[in-house]
């Protein structure tokens, strides 16, 4: 929720000696760091439920001279529970506090040794117990969120430019990007509004940078203008658009796949675009990185489709490899004469940037002839038009094939898209049905072309999607002629859990 | 000339304050040597927009009111080229005002080229945010009754790092100010009066010789109080470098851009790094 430090708020974390990757409801331990308010969380406390109530840790707090000190004591409580080193906390404590006075410290680190004896009490007097073994095979895995794996895949795609008006769940890529700027050697500006934002992204996109622009629904709505724009001047532009529930201001900090259409059809006129939608940290690095490559080679715009869900979760995974990682980059260097937007057979156009050569790079927003300058000449037009669309032949060429996750030899198919993804698997492994696939998508436009393949194959489709409406089925119906009559459905702003799907999966007599 | 440019069909009127605005700015760019493949000129839309397409040079025609975002990012991809901004008052101050404020405080190492004929001439007459009061048109039917834009004490008041205006029709004064704007370190605001002969009957070539006058030696650009007093004359509009601001960093030093992105490679070892701390 959108809370600073008014209001209650909570925190999930999911702990267990197999790699886990997706939300669920159950809360095996409840720590209560203000009194009785868990209203919100009622539905996922059940009998099974250990809850800490707040009473512990203010009074152990309050025993060491401050009230303050009650969430250090909880987080050691925590670390006692899980047998962990103290030293992990204790170092973590000081160098957070690192800034601060040595009695500060000192009384922190107090508390969080205070609190790992609470934990280790509440086990060896059996009021709690858990089974929890150390993986050692984690130990070199790195930790991050999904707004990080975006801005690193960024990073990995080249991105030297950033310009973004702040916007949640997006500000976390903007953040991480602004906060690595200078070692990276990337530009990074707050602009005025989200029109600015992509119109200063073309502009570096132009002069042969490598731009990203972050926002949600919202902000995307103004920088429409620019997703047309990109479409015209054949300028490439990545844009990140986490999605929030709408319409409006709708949730601001909860999370929706509810602006697939609107990415789908932003932009006024006719022009290809490519749409990603990772489902993963891993794929959220891997497209964030192809989509500088995809918008470089195709000239067009480029849509990471998150959401705050994948933005927000953070979970374990092994260190992204570089091995694979190519920065490609099809700029040229122009010789006089250069026409910027020579008609070619796959309407691709070598790009030129100003000041690298002897040509002038011309671009327009108007329909413009092949040098870039204005023009009524219909016949050109038409030529342009098809140039453009033209691309659309290659771009099918690149497409990300979707994921089949489990049997070849599949009855049930369901079907998902960009951040449902584990949720979706993990659901499927608790069914443990190998009569039941699961197709997820990570490129939602356009579609790959094995997708009607995948759909008439099975007896019966499910289509999950996280929005009201169904869209995803809808572009499929579209694009494919197949109607996916089964439909689970959630627009309550919060994500599926694994638990719910479940129950809605096994509700449709699988 | 250099900039010059062969078989181009214009679409501005027949005696349209553009063509010595284009001149002017022709010369300019020539008597300081600038290569047309070193320059970059951005517009937004308008007649006054359509002027890249007019001379040679590099050229990002972009959208209506959006020639500061994407000119301010360019210089800052690439600080060697000379970077113009060039569009007219609907363009700047209306649709594109937010951007004029916000390129002031920014204060990209460019020049911002007002056309200012204070008519909607593309869309064939209505008002623009620099329409005097009382000016009838299409639309305004009972005249024009907003309050009209200053952008000069818009500018001053902002502390903007170089504000100057200029008539169009003494072309070798407009081609001496726009040198000076193009070599001024900061953003340089150039409003330029430029009349339309089919919209704007009020604000002729005689109306702006009549209502202006240059500034002499006696006006101290760098006080800015009085340019703030001269910014605000409406009887008589002064021409000139109005003010020249303090030196401070340009939005590329403040960003830290360091030579064309396009030869930039990307760091392998800082991304690995970068991946580890994640650890």
């Amino acid at each position: 929720m959108s809370r600073v430090r008014g209001g209650t708020n909570s925190t999930s974390f999911r702990i267990s000696s197999r790699r886990v990757d997706a939300f669920i409801d159950r809360i095996d331990l409840l720590i209560q760091l203000d009194d009785g308010r868990t209203k919100h969380l009622a539905k996922r406390i059940s009998a099974a439920t250990l809850v800490l109530a707040a009473d512990i840790f203010n009074a152990k707090a309050l025993e060491l001279g401050n009230k303050i000190l009650a969430n250090v004591v909880a987080a050691g409580v925590v670390v006692g529970l899980l047998r962990l080193e103290p030293e992990l906390l204790t170092a973590q404590v000081k160098s957070y506090f690192a800034k601060k006075s040595e009695e500060l410290i000192g009384q922190n680190v107090a508390a969080a040794l205070a609190g790992i004896e609470i934990g280790r009490d509440l086990l060896a007097k059996g009021t709690i117990g858990l089974d929890l073994q150390p993986d050692p095979a984690v130990q070199n895995d790195i930790i991050l969120s999904g707004a990080e794996a975006i801005a690193l895949g960024a990073l990995a795609g080249g991105c030297n430019f950033v310009a973004a008006y702040p916007m949640t769940p997006s500000t976390g890529i903007f953040t991480y990007l602004a906060q690595h700027a200078a070692e990276c050697g990337l530009i990074a500006e707050q602009a005025e509004d989200e029109i600015a934002a992509i119109n200063m992204a073309l502009g570096a996109w132009y002069a042969g940078a490598r731009a990203i622009v972050a926002t949600a629904g919202g902000g995307f709505a103004l920088m429409v203008e620019g997703i047309s724009l990109s479409g015209m001047l054949e300028t490439p532009v990545v844009v990140s658009l986490g999605q929030r529930p709408a319409p409006a201001t709708g949730l601001p900090t909860r999370t929706e796949q509810g602006d697939l259409n609107f990415a789908l059809y932003s932009g006024h006129g006719e022009f290809p675009r490519i749409i990603l939608a990772p489902g993963s940290l891993d794929e959220a690095f891997d497209l964030s990185q192809k989509a500088f490559n995809l918008a470089d080679k195709f000239q067009v715009p480029v849509i990471i489709l998150s959401d705050q869900y994948l933005a927000d979760s953070y979970y374990n995974i092994k260190p992204f490899d570089l091995a694979g990682v190519q920065v490609e980059n099809n700029i040229i260097k122009t010789a006089e004469g250069y026409q910027r937007y020579k008609l070619t057979a796959d309407g691709l156009s070598p790009r030129g940037v100003p000041g690298y050569g002897d040509g002038l790079v011309g671009v327009d927003s108007d329909e413009h002839d092949e040098t870039g300058h204005i023009t009524e000449d219909l016949e050109l037009r038409a030529k342009m038009v098809d140039k453009r669309l033209a691309k659309m032949g290659e771009i099918m060429k690149a497409v990300v094939p979707p994921l089949l996750i489990g049997s070849d030899n599949y009855q049930t198919l369901v079907v998902g898209w960009g951040s449902n993804r584990n949720i979706i698997a993990e659901a499927l492994k608790v069914i443990g049905d190998d009569k039941i696939a699961f197709l997820h998508f990570s490129q939602v436009y356009p579609l790959p072309p094995s997708t009607r393949e995948y759909l008439v194959k099975a007896k019966k489709v499910i289509l999950i999607e996280n929005n009201a409406t169904g869209q995803f089925g809808q572009l499929i119906k579209l694009q494919t002629g197949y109607d996916i009559q089964n439909k689970i459905l959630k627009y309550n702003g919060l994500p599926f859990s694994v638990e719910e799907l479940v129950q809605r999966l096994r509700a449709l007599e699988l | 000339m250099e900039f010059d440019l062969e078989n181009i069909d214009i679409a501005w009127c027949p005696g349209c304050g553009n063509f010595p605005l284009l001149t002017a700015l022709k010369g300019a760019l020539a008597e300081l040597a600038i290569k047309p493949q070193n320059l970059v000129i951005v517009s937004g839309i308008g007649q006054a927009a359509k002027a890249p397409h007019y001379l040679k040079t590099n050229f990002f025609n972009g959208l209506h009111g959006r020639s500061l975002p994407p000119a301010a990012a360019i210089k800052a991809a690439n600080p060697g080229l000379v970077v113009i901004a060039e569009s007219g008052d609907g363009d700047m101050y209306g649709e594109g005002g937010n951007h004029f404020i916000h390129a002031i405080r920014r204060n990209p190492d460019i020049t911002c080229l007002i056309h200012n004929n204070m008519v909607y001439a593309l869309t064939k007459g209505q008002a623009s945010p620099t329409s005097q009061l009382g000016m009838k048109t299409p639309i305004q039917v009972n005249g024009v009754v907003e309050e009209p834009i200053n952008p000069i004490a818009l500018a001053v008041a902002m502390g903007a790092s170089f504000v100057a205006r200029a008539f169009a029709g003494d072309i070798e004064q407009t081609k001496g100010i726009i040198k000076q704007a193009i070599g001024h370190h900061g953003f340089a605001i150039v409003d330029i009066f430029q009349p339309c002969v089919s919209f704007n009957k009020i604000n002729t070539y005689a109306w702006f010789k009549e209502h202006t006058y240059y500034l002499d030696g006696n006006h101290n650009p760098k006080d800015r109080a009085a340019a703030f007093r001269k910014a605000v004359e409406r009887e008589k509009m002064p021409l000139g470098l109005i003010y020249l601001g303090e030196p401070r960093p340009t939005f590329e030093e403040n960003v830290a851009a360091q030579g064309p992105l396009w030869a930039k490679k990307t760091d392998q070892a800082i991304l690995s790094k970068l991946i580890q701390d994640k650890k």
